[in-house]
């Protein structure tokens, strides 16, 4: 597999976005408008029908609104609240999934976790844990200077 | 809302996807192309939003939610444009990928929105 410095005329650019991390932060940037639309749409029309998930489906955007972010910037902050992000996400697919299985009326508004994302294509369910693999790759090196650190570390990407 | 153009829009944003990420995956960097597929798609979201504009003058009115219609159009005219701009500013491989994923996202929303103008019961 090459590169995409090795066809691109410019050179790969610094950060943890490297490779094919490149596509998971798009899809993670796809789903946070989805879910920020959704979440607007329900608080606007019917948030008094279920207060509990419609905050819920606004939390999870925000929370995917910040793996977005954290997943593009270099950094060891960054890095760490990526990983918050993703686990925050993972559980709450688990938990709410579960639990929207186990006992529907709990949930009987939709929300972007319930049935583990199933009116998201299981993309929920899925991301957190190519995130997850994708973080563990990555990890930031505070020994190396940064910029060496993370070409080689986009190197190694792909 | 057209339903036959609805599906035709839905069926060019699959193509458009689909030839991007094996294109992307095959090594190439944006093209014309792929980013002209992407712009078709980009273009055929515009006509869908003046058909939207215009068709509930015709007696051609959504049966669901104006405004989570309203949200879907507006987010799906946002991703090609921050597709194309994402690949004219890194010209990598992956970002031909991304474009793929970008017009499979605008596929499922458009696909959502004629079940909110068609059939919804809520």
């Amino acid at each position: 597999m090459s590169d995409a410095s090795d066809t691109a005329p410019a050179p790969e650019r610094p950060g943890r976005l490297g490779g094919i991390g490149r596509v998971l932060v798009a899809v993670y940037a796809v789903l946070a408008l989805a879910a920020t639309g959704r979440s607007f749409v329900q608080i606007v029309q019917r948030f008094d029908e279920a207060p509990v998930a419609y905050a819920l489906s606004a939390l999870a955007a925000v929370v995917y609104i910040v793996a977005t972010i954290a997943l593009t910037r270099p950094g060891r902050t960054w890095y760490r609240i990526a990983w918050a992000t993703i686990i925050f996400e993972f559980t709450g697919v688990l938990v709410v999934g579960t639990l929207s299985v186990v006992d529907p009326a709990l949930f009987p508004h939709d929300t972007v976790w319930s049935g583990y994302g199933r009116g998201y294509l299981f993309i929920p369910l899925v991301l957190p844990v190519l995130g997850m693999w994708w973080l563990a790759k990555h990890r930031p090196d505070a020994a190396a200077p940064a910029s060496e650190e993370s070409a080689a570390r986009s190197g190694a990407a792909s | 809302m057209i339903e036959w153009f609805t599906w035709l829009q839905i069926a060019v944003a699959v193509a458009a996807g689909l030839l991007c990420i094996v294109l992307g995956l095959a090594g190439r960097v944006p093209s014309d192309l792929t980013l002209g597929s992407l712009a078709l798609v980009e273009v055929l979201l515009v006509v869908q939003l003046v058909v939207a504009l215009v068709a509930p003058a015709f007696g051609n009115t959504p049966s669901g939610s104006v405004l989570e219609f309203g949200v879907y159009l507006v987010s799906a005219l946002l991703i090609p444009p921050a597709a194309i701009f994402w690949a004219l500013v890194d010209r990598g491989r992956w970002s031909t990928v991304v474009c793929g994923v970008a017009a499979l996202a605008v596929a499922v929303m458009v696909y959502r929105m004629l079940q909110i103008w068609t059939v919804q019961q809520a």
